[in-house]
C-alpha cells in the first residue's frame, strides 16, 4: 500500500479556468443575440472565424513552444478573445481582417509572451488596435442598424459579403456604410455643429447611444451583473470604468451641453460598457488588489473620455484598456493591502521592482 | 449581546460533519503496542527515564522535559516497554523519531493517583501550573505548545480567556462531541485555567453548526453560576478555529505579528485542552488520551477516546476501514492535515482527526495530478486569504525563488490554512510552494549561522598560525641578537666566553678521565665485539637521525 | 552672452557645493564590496574555486579577476546571491570548479587506522581537528564544513566523508513538480535551463501520482 503523500489542502473547490471561461462566454450571449437582430448575421459569422482561428493559433504556438495542447486549448481564453475581438470588428468586414485579427491577437499577444496568464496586454484589444491602425477603411465601415433591416440582408447575403464581398443589389460597401454614432459626433463637433443639432437629425441615435448599441449595452450589463453575483468578477472594475467615464463627461456636459455629449450617450455607446465588464476585467492583464482595480478602472474610464473627446479616435476604449494594461503592475505594487497584525505600519513597498512579473 | 467582527476572507465549506456526531464517543479498542513520540510538542524532546523491558503503569512518567520549553510523556497504559528507539511518527517527511514502545498487558493499571478531593485555590498559581507542566499538558488544538507557559501571564494583564471550541475544518467533530458529553468538565477546566492566568472574563467561541454543544455549555454555565462566562456562537467560516481569528471575531483585536495574543491581554486554549487540565487538577491524571474523530471512507465514522500512542491503522480497520484499499490517509482535516506516509504512525497529543480516503470519489481531492495550470492574476486567492496576504505574489516570488522578495510580503505571516489553494482556478499548490520557500529560507538562515562561526574560526586560524610564526621569528631575532652580542663588545661577552671556555675545558677532561682503559692491548676476539657494538651503537644513531629528519 | 555663461557657471557651481555637503552630510557607511561579497559565500574555505579560501575568493571578484560562478558549496543560491548584489546575471555553475553536492557531508576519523601525524589538523581551514602529536585525533563534526582538505594529507587514508542524515529539525519540503510549464518534463527536458528559474527537482518525491 503506498499512499499519497502531498502537501495539505486535500480538498478543492472544484473552480477551474474553463468553468470561468464559459461562464463568461454563458455572460455575453444576450449581448450576441441583440446584436445579432439589430446588425444581422455577421457577428456570428466573424466569431466562427475568429475562434477558429484563436483555437488553431493557438494550437500552432503551444506545438512550437513544446507545450500540452490539451488543458490549453480547452480552457477556454482563446475562445473568449476570439468572441470579444468579434464584437470590436464591424460585421460586414472582409473575413480576411477577422483571421489576421485573431491571429495576432493570440500569436503575438498571447503567446509570444508565454501564453495563458503572461501577456501583459489584454489579446483582444492588441488584435483590435493593429487591425484598426492598419486597415483604417475596412474597420470604420460600420453598418447602421436600420439600413440593414431596410435591405432585409440574410445570412446567406452576409455570407457572400464577408468571403466574396458580394454586394446585393450591386450596392457597395460606401453606399451600406455610414458614420456610427461616436464618429458622428466626433465629425460634426469639428464642424461646429451643436450636440443637440447632431442628434436631432440623424437616425443613427436612439435614446441614450445609437440605436442598436444601446440595447446591446443593455445586455451586456445584465451579463456582467450575473458575473460579479457569480463572484467571476468583481465590482470594482465596472464601477469604476463606468463611474470616472460618468463623472468626467457629466463635468464637462454640465459645463457646456452643447459642445459635449451627455454621459449616458457616452456610457452607451460604442464599446463602454463591453471594455467595462468584459474586456478591461481581463484578469491577466489587469490590476489585482482591490484598490489598485479601481485607480485602474478609474484611468481606464478617464483616458476613454480624453481620447474620445480631444484624441483622432472616435472610439477610444481599446487604447484606453492597452494604456492602463502597460500601468497595472505598478499600480499593483503602490496599493498593497493591509495584511492582519500589520495594523501600526503602512504596508510599504521596499524595493525597486515592481511585483507580478515573472 | 457581544459584537462580533469579521475577518477578512475564509471560505465557506461543506462540513461533512453529521456521521460521525451520531453515536455516543466511547473508548478505542487498547492496542498491543503504544508508540510514544519523545517529541510531541513545541519544544526539546523529553528525555526517557525508563530504560527497555522496564515495567510501567498506566499513567507513569516514561520521559521528563528536558527544557523550560518541553513536556513529559506518560505511558497510556500498562506494559513493558519493549523498545526506545526511532519510529515512524506522524510528520509531512515521513521520516521517524525517537520513540518509547509498549508492549500492553492488557490490565491498564494505574499508577498510584491522588484521589483526594480539594480545591485547587489552595494551590499557589506557580505550583497549579507545575501540576499542569507534570502531566504533560500540551496544546490539544493541534499546535503542542506546552500548556503550562501558555498558563503563565509573565507580568502582564490577562483580560479574556477564549476557548477555542469553534472547529472550523471539515469531518473533525472531536471538540464538539467533547462539549456535548462533557461541558461541565471543559468548564472546570477553564475555571482552573483562569485562576492560573488571573484572568477577568472567559469566552467559549463555537460555530453556529453546533447547537448541541452550544446547548450544553449554556446549560453547564448556568449550572455552576459563572456569570463571567461567555458562550458565543461565530459564523461558520473557515478559518474561524485559526487562534488569531477567532480572536479577531470575539474581541476585534488584532494580535501583532510577530507578537502573541498574550501582547493584546487575550490567551486562547482549545477545549480539549481545558479538559485535560481538568483531569490532572482534579484526579491527577496525566494527559493519556483524548477524542479522536475517524472519517471518510470507513464503514462507521465516529468519535473515539483514543489512547495516546494508538496505532492508526488500529483505529482504521477499528472503524472499519479496509487497509487494502487506502490512497491517502490524512492526519487532521482537509485543508491543513498531513498526508501520512504510514499507518504505523501513532496518535499523538494534538491529533484530531483521521480521515481516510479509499477511493477519490468520497473526499473531493484536487483533480490536478500533477498537472496545474498558469496562474490568470485572477485574484480569487487574496480574496480568500484570512490574513490579506497576495497570494499570487508570494507564489510568483516563491516560484522564482527569490527569498528576499517573498519575505516582503510576509510570507512568515502565512498561517497555511489552505483558502488559497482551494479557490485557485489554476488548481496551483500554493501552500505547497508557501511551505518550500519557508523551509528553504530556514535552511538558508541555518547554513548562514553555520558558515559565520566556520568563518569566525578560520579567521582565528589565520591568527593563530600568523601569531606562530610570529613569535618563531621574534624568538630567532633575540637569539642572533645574543650571539652578536657575544662576538662584538666585551665584558659580559667576555665573560660567558671565558665560561664557556672553562666550562668545554672540564668536559674534556672527564672525557679524558673516563677514557676506557683497557683498550689498547685486545685479543682479535674483544676487537671484534668492540667493532659489533660500535656498528651497533652507529646504526642507532643514524636512524635516530632519519627519524628526526622525517618528522 | 557673457552673463549667460557666468549664470550657467554660477549654477554648477552651486549644485556641486550642494552635492558636495550632501555625500558628506548623509555619508552611508556601508561595508565595503569586499565584505558583502565574503558574507554571501559558504566559508567552506575549501579552495574548489581556485583560490586559497572565500576571502581572497571574493578579494578576486571584487577585483574583477573571478568570476561569480566559481563557488561548488555554494550553488546556485550563491550565484544569483552574488548576481543580485553586482548587478549581474547569474549564470550555471562552471563545471571545472566541480559540482553542487546535494548532501552536506562531514570528515570522519576511523581511529582504528590513525596515526597521529597531524597532517590533517594542519590541513584543516577552520581547526575542526582535534588532536596532537602521536595522540589520537578526531574530527569535531558540528564544526567540520566538509571542505575535503583534510582527506589527501592521511598518510594512511583514513578519513571519509559521511552524508549528513537529515532529520526533522533540518528536512525541508520539495520544491513544488514543475507544475506551470508542465509537460516540459516529458516533451523537452533539455529545454529548461537556469535562465528559466527551473530546477531538477531532486528531493525526495513529494506528491506521488494521485
Amino acid at each position: 500500500m503506498s499512499l499519497a503523500t502531498p502537501s495539505s489542502p486535500h480538498i478543492h473547490s472544484g473552480a477551474s479556468i474553463t468553468a470561468l471561461m464559459l461562464r463568461v462566454l454563458l455572460a455575453l450571449v444576450p449581448a450576441i443575440v441583440a446584436y445579432t437582430w439589430f446588425f444581422g448575421w455577421g457577428l456570428i459569422i466573424n466569431i466562427g472565424i475568429a475562434v477558429t482561428v484563436a483555437l488553431g493559433s493557438e494550437a500552432l504556438m503551444l506545438r512550437l513552444r513544446r507545450r500540452p495542447l490539451a488543458p490549453f486549448l480547452t480552457d477556454g481564453s482563446a475562445v473568449l478573445t476570439a468572441v470579444l475581438l468579434a464584437f470590436c470588428i464591424p460585421p460586414l468586414a472582409p473575413w480576411w481582417i477577422t483571421v489576421m485579427g485573431a491571429a495576432f491577437a493570440i500569436i503575438v499577444a498571447k503567446q509570444l509572451y508565454g501564453g495563458l496568464g503572461y501577456n501583459p496586454f489584454n489579446p483582444a484589444m492588441v488584435g483590435y488596435v493593429m487591425l484598426l491602425i492598419s486597415f483604417p477603411l475596412e474597420m470604420t465601415s460600420w453598418v447602421p442598424s436600420h439600413i440593414l433591416h431596410q435591405l432585409q440582408i440574410g445570412f446567406v447575403d452576409t455570407v457572400q459579403i464577408i468571403f466574396q464581398r458580394d454586394f446585393p443589389y450591386a450596392l457597395s460597401m460606401d453606399a451600406l456604410s455610414a458614420a456610427t454614432p461616436l464618429d458622428s459626433v466626433k465629425t460634426e463637433l469639428g464642424l461646429n455643429h451643436t450636440v443637440p443639432e447632431i442628434i436631432a437629425g440623424n437616425a443613427i441615435f436612439g435614446d441614450f447611444g445609437g440605436v442598436g448599441w444601446e440595447w446591446v449595452g443593455n445586455w451586456v450589463l445584465l451579463g456582467g451583473m450575473w458575473l460579479i453575483f457569480k463572484r467571476d468578477i468583481t465590482w470594482h472594475i465596472p464601477f469604476s470604468v463606468l463611474g470616472s467615464l460618468f463623472a468626467i463627461s457629466f463635468f464637462f456636459f454640465m459645463l457646456d451641453p452643447d459642445a459635449y455629449p451627455s454621459p449616458m450617450f457616452h456610457l452607451f455607446s460604442g464599446a463602454t460598457l463591453l471594455a467595462a465588464f468584459f474586456i478591461a476585467t481581463d484578469p491577466v492583464s489587469a490590476s489585482t488588489t482591490p484598490r489598485g482595480r479601481l485607480i485602474y478602472g478609474a484611468g481606464i474610464g478617464l483616458l476613454i473620455y480624453v481620447i474620445r473627446t480631444w484624441g483622432s479616435y472616435p472610439d477610444a476604449v481599446a487604447f484606453a484598456v492597452l494604456l492602463m494594461n502597460m500601468a497595472a503592475p505598478t499600480i499593483d505594487y503602490y496599493t498593497r493591502p493591509p495584511v492582519f497584525g500589520h495594523a501600526e505600519t503602512e504596508p510599504e513597498p521596499a524595493s525597486e521592482n515592481g511585483g507580478g512579473d515573472t | 449581546m457581544r459584537r462580533l467582527f469579521q475577518f477578512r476572507g475564509g471560505v465557506h465549506l461543506r462540513e461533512h460533519k453529521k456521521d460521525a456526531t451520531l453515536h455516543p464517543v466511547v473508548p478505542a479498542g487498547l492496542p498491543k503496542r503504544l508508540v510514544l513520540p519523545l517529541q510531541q510538542h513545541i519544544g526539546k524532546p523529553a528525555k526517557p527515564v525508563v530504560a527497555v523491558g522496564d515495567k510501567v503503569l498506566k499513567g507513569q512518567v516514561v520521559a521528563e522535559a528536558s527544557d523550560t520549553v518541553s513536556s513529559p510523556v506518560h505511558a497510556s497504559s500498562s506494559g513493558v516497554v519493549t523498545a526506545i528507539a526511532a519510529q515512524p511518527i506522524p510528520h509531512a517527511s515521513g521520516l521517524s523519531a525517537p520513540c518509547i514502545v509498549i508492549e500492553t498487558d492488557g490490565q491498564e493499571t494505574w499508577r498510584p493517583r491522588d484521589e483526594q478531593v480539594y480545591d485547587y485555590h489552595q494551590l499557589s498559581r506557580a505550583q497549579l501550573r507545575e501540576k499542569i507542566r507534570q502531566a504533560g499538558i500540551v496544546g490539544m488544538g493541534g499546535a503542542g505548545f506546552p500548556s503550562h507557559i501558555k498558563l503563565d501571564p509573565d507580568g502582564k494583564s490577562v483580560d479574556t480567556l477564549i476557548l477555542n471550541g469553534a472547529e472550523c475544518e471539515p469531518y473533525i467533530t472531536c471538540d464538539e462531541m467533547l462539549l456535548r458529553e462533557r461541558a461541565l468538565e471543559v468548564i472546570v477546566g477553564l475555571r482552573i485555567m483562569r485562576y492560573a492566568l488571573n484572568a477577568q472574563r472567559c469566552i467559549i467561541g463555537v460555530e453556529n453548526n453546533k447547537h448541541k454543544a452550544f446547548l450544553a455549555l449554556l446549560q453547564q454555565v448556568r449550572n455552576t453560576g459563572a456569570d463571567f462566562i461567555e458562550v458565543i456562537q461565530v459564523p461558520t467560516v473557515y478559518p474561524t478555529g485559526g487562534e488569531k481569528q477567532l480572536i479577531h471575531v470575539l474581541t476585534g483585536k488584532e494580535v501583532p505579528s510577530g507578537g502573541l495574543p498574550l501582547d493584546v491581554g487575550i490567551v486562547c486554549h482549545n477545549v480539549g485542552t481545558a479538559y485535560a487540565v481538568y483531569r490532572a487538577i482534579e484526579f491527577d491524571e496525566p494527559l493519556i488520551s483524548r477524542y479522536v474523530t475517524i472519517a471518510g471512507s470507513v464503514a462507521h465514522a465516529r468519535n473515539l477516546e483514543v489512547l495516546i500512542g494508538t496505532p492508526v491503522i488500529d483505529l482504521i480497520t477499528e472503524c472499519g476501514g479496509n487497509p487494502g484499499t487506502l490512497s491517502r490517509v490524512i492526519m487532521g482535516g482537509p485543508m491543513m492535515g498531513i498526508a501520512l506516509h504510514s499507518t504505523d504512525v501513532p496518535v499523538i497529543k494534538t491529533t484530531n482527526c483521521i480521515l481516510v480516503n479509499a477511493r477519490v470519489g468520497d473526499v473531493p481531492l484536487p483533480s490536478r495530478g500533477d498537472f496545474a495550470l498558469p496562474c490568470i492574476r485572477c485574484g480569487a486567492c487574496a480574496e480568500s486569504c484570512p490574513v490579506g496576504l497576495l497570494p499570487q505574489q508570494l507564489y510568483w516570488y516563491s516560484r522564482a525563488k527569490d527569498f528576499d522578495k517573498v519575505q516582503d510580503y510576509h510570507l512568515f505571516d502565512c498561517i497555511e490554512c489552505g483558502c488559497c489553494d482551494y479557490v485557485c482556478p489554476s488548481q496551483i499548490p500554493l501552500v505547497h510552494y508557501f511551505r518550500y520557500a519557508k523551509t528553504e529560507i530556514w535552511a538558508l538562515e541555518r547554513e548562514k549561522k553555520q558558515a559565520n562561526i566556520a568563518r569566525r574560526r578560520h579567521e582565528f586560524r589565520e591568527f593563530r598560525l600568523e601569531r606562530e610564526k610570529r613569535e618563531k621569528q621574534e624568538r630567532h631575532k633575540r637569539k642572533r641578537q645574543a650571539l652578536k652580542k657575544d662576538s662584538g663588545t666585551g665584558g659580559e661577552a667576555d665573560a660567558k666566553k671565558a665560561a664557556i671556555e672553562a666550562a668545554m675545558e672540564r668536559v674534556r677532561a672527564k672525557r679524558e678521565a673516563a677514557k676506557p682503559r683497557n683498550v689498547d692491548n685486545l685479543t682479535e676476539q674483544q676487537q671484534r665485539l668492540v667493532d659489533e657494538a660500535d656498528a651497533r651503537r652507529a646504526r642507532a644513531a643514524g636512524r635516530s637521525n632519519d627519524k628526526e629528519n622525517r618528522a | 552672452m557673457i552673463s549667460a555663461i557666468l549664470i550657467l557657471s554660477a549654477l554648477a557651481v552651486a549644485f556641486g557645493l550642494l552635492l558636495g555637503y550632501a555625500s558628506v552630510r548623509y555619508k552611508v557607511e556601508s561595508d565595503p564590496m569586499v565584505d558583502k561579497i565574503d558574507a554571501l559565500l559558504p566559508q567552506t574555505q575549501c579552495g574548489q574555486c581556485s583560490f586559497p579560501g572565500c576571502r581572497p575568493y571574493a578579494e578576486a571578484i571584487a577585483n574583477g579577476e573571478a568570476d561569480i560562478n566559481q563557488c561548488p558549496p555554494g550553488g546556485e543560491t550563491t550565484i544569483i546571491a552574488l548576481a543580485d548584489l553586482l548587478g549581474r546575471d547569474p549564470k550555471p555553475l562552471n563545471p571545472e570548479n566541480g559540482v553542487e553536492e546535494d548532501v552536506r557531508t562531514v570528515a570522519v576519523i576511523d581511529e582504528q587506522v590513525c596515526i597521529g601525524c597531524t597532517l590533517c589538523i594542519q590541513a584543516c581551514p577552520v581547526d575542526a581537528i582535534l588532536g596532537a602529536a602521536k595522540q589520537m585525533h578526531t574530527v569535531i563534526a558540528s564544526e567540520c564544513t566538509g571542505c575535503d582538505l583534510c582527506v589527501p594529507p592521511c598518510p594512511v587514508d583514513c578519513i571519509d566523508m559521511v552524508p549528513v542524515e537529515t532529520g526533522i529539525e533540518d528536512w525541508k519540503w520539495s520544491f513544488p513538480d514543475s507544475t506551470v510549464n508542465a509537460g516540459l518534463s516529458t516533451l523537452a527536458p533539455h529545454a529548461r535551463t537556469v535562465a528559466d528559474g527551473e530546477r531538477e527537482d531532486d528531493e525526495t518525491p513529494q506528491r506521488k501520482a494521485g
